[in-house]
């Protein structure tokens, strides 16, 4: 099971590192919709709770991006049908696809995070370092479960462009509450942090239900 | 099967419904704060709780359509989901209405059970569409399953996220338990749910017994028609099998075209 997760990841990861199809797209993305944000508000510095709300909407519209692309691979050049005829546990390609996909949200995040610093937040992002960063670790997990779920979801639908971002967007609202309200007193200045446990335990809560929940609906996804 | 449960379902549903509107408008005594515009809570609140267990429900059923293999539990579980998804549509609106009369705007982001059931609402918009846009029937029926029990466990966690976030500025007339509520309300407001419920399985069974008579229709249409071909074929297939005239639709849209356009005013 854990070898074969590696494969599969190795093999994600190293046809990312070839093709660049995913990361690079999604943290041009990020950056491009900052300078968006920049227009939009008609502001040069964000802070509080308006620059934590523009820095989650972006991560989080990004990872539609990441999802889409999960399963292009394997649907379009028939790499799932040969991973279903191996004698692996299908939910290895299942922890394979979420690992891929913390990955790229973890890669993205670390050009896109300080590009919004450097392009519009305000206060300074050094001392609220440590409590964004759990936060976006922890965010990307709960993704990336949601993700490769909905991801495989959508994958054999007909309009998979449409359906997979309008089942994300719905689903990440509680992360998207989390991360806003919890990194709005960060960005406010003094950069202290309050009610974090609270908002970390979210997060946790969130992750940890749609791992198991994936881990146990994955398999009926892959039954043909 | 669904047939014989419905007579009785609908009788109940009928007095039911009767008793609750009775109680409602000459029994509950009148909000002192609110006035006459409070007894939208009867329909409004049942009709939420309502709508949140048939989603719960479509989960527990289309977790059984994955342990059983049973299609029929798919095809209970849509259509408890997608009366739901009708019945939360009723609770916006009357949400928004009750919003507008007793705080002035038509739609309040810090009333947690309302921007909740605007998510929830606005996931399960996309069962359909989902369900729909893949063809291959036992396929369909196992996405659809996966999706409503994500769904279920997702209405849940999204109730414990929102209300986290909720600020209480409004006061609150009645807490969710209808704990401070006077008896003569509580008791109108468990005979109104009680209602909304019967209404909710009436229109539910009605609903799967039509879909079954459907099916069992279609299936029986393609047994005579298969027969019919076949009896056909052993008669050596006849070449000039009557066909519908074709001039007739030309003749119609030619018609439609030469029709006098009405004269630009």
């Amino acid at each position: 099971m854990i070898a074969a997760t590696l494969a599969i990841l190795r093999k994600d990861l190293r046809v990312e590192l070839r093709a660049r199809e995913a990361v690079p797209a999604m943290a041009l993305f990020a950056v491009t919709a900052f300078v968006l944000f920049h227009f939009a508000f008609d502001r040069d510095a964000l802070d509080g709770d308006v620059a934590a709300g523009t820095l989650w909407i972006t991560l989080l519209l990004t990872t539609v991006l990441g999802v889409n692309r999960l399963f292009v691979a394997e649907r379009e050049q028939g790499g799932l049908e040969a991973m279903l005829l191996a004698p692996i546990d299908r939910t290895a390609i299942f922890v394979a696809k979420a690992a891929a996909l913390f990955l790229y949200l973890v890669a993205v995040e670390v050009v896109a995070v300080p590009a919004f610093a450097l392009l519009l937040l305000g206060p300074d992002l050094l001392g609220s370092l440590p409590a964004l960063a759990a936060l976006l670790l922890l965010a990307d997990l709960g993704l990336a479960a949601v993700g490769a779920l909905v991801g495989a979801l959508a994958a054999e639908t007909r309009a998979r462009e449409v359906i997979g971002p309008l089942l994300l967007l719905p689903l990440v609202v509680p992360l998207a509450i989390a991360g806003a309200q919890a990194t709005e007193p960060l960005f406010t200045g003094s950069g202290a942090a309050e009610d974090l446990g609270r908002w970390l335990g979210l997060m946790g809560l969130y992750a940890t239900i749609f791992v198991l929940l994936s881990v146990a609906l994955f398999d009926f996804l892959l039954e043909d | 099967m669904y047939g014989r449960a419905l007579k009785p379902l609908a009788l109940a549903t009928a007095a039911g419904a009767a008793l609750a509107f009775g109680l409602i408008f000459f029994y509950a005594p009148l909000d002192a704060d609110q006035g006459f515009i409070q007894k939208i809570f009867y329909l409004h609140v049942p009709m939420a709780i309502v709508a949140l267990l048939g989603f719960l429900a479509g989960g527990v059923m289309a977790a059984m359509h994955l342990r059983t293999r049973r299609r029929a539990w798919d095809m209970r579980s849509y259509v408890a989901i997608h009366l739901s998804i009708i019945l939360a549509v009723g609770v916006l609106v009357t949400g928004s209405i009750w919003a507008k009369a007793s705080w002035g705007h038509w739609w309040v982001w810090d009333e947690p059970m309302l921007v909740s059931f605007l998510i929830i609402f606005l996931l399960y918009a996309v069962y359909q569409p989902l369900r729909f846009s893949i063809d291959d029937p036992e396929r369909q029926a196992r996405y659809a399953s996966v999706f409503a029990i994500s769904g279920a466990a997702f209405t849940v966690l999204n109730f414990v996220a929102v209300r986290m976030a909720a600020t209480y500025t409004h006061p609150r007339v009645f807490s969710q338990t209808g704990g401070n509520m006077p008896p003569a309300m509580f008791l109108t407001f468990l005979v109104a749910l009680g209602a909304m419920a019967l209404v909710f399985v009436t229109l539910w069974t009605l609903e799967l017994g039509s879909k079954n008579a459907a099916e069992r229709l279609r299936r029986a249409r393609r047994h005579l028609q298969r027969e019919a071909d076949g009896r056909e074929a052993g008669l050596g297939g006849e070449a000039g099998r009557p066909r519908p005239a074709a001039g007739a639709p030309a003749a119609v849209s030619v018609s439609a075209a030469s029709a006098p356009t009405p004269a630009p005013r």
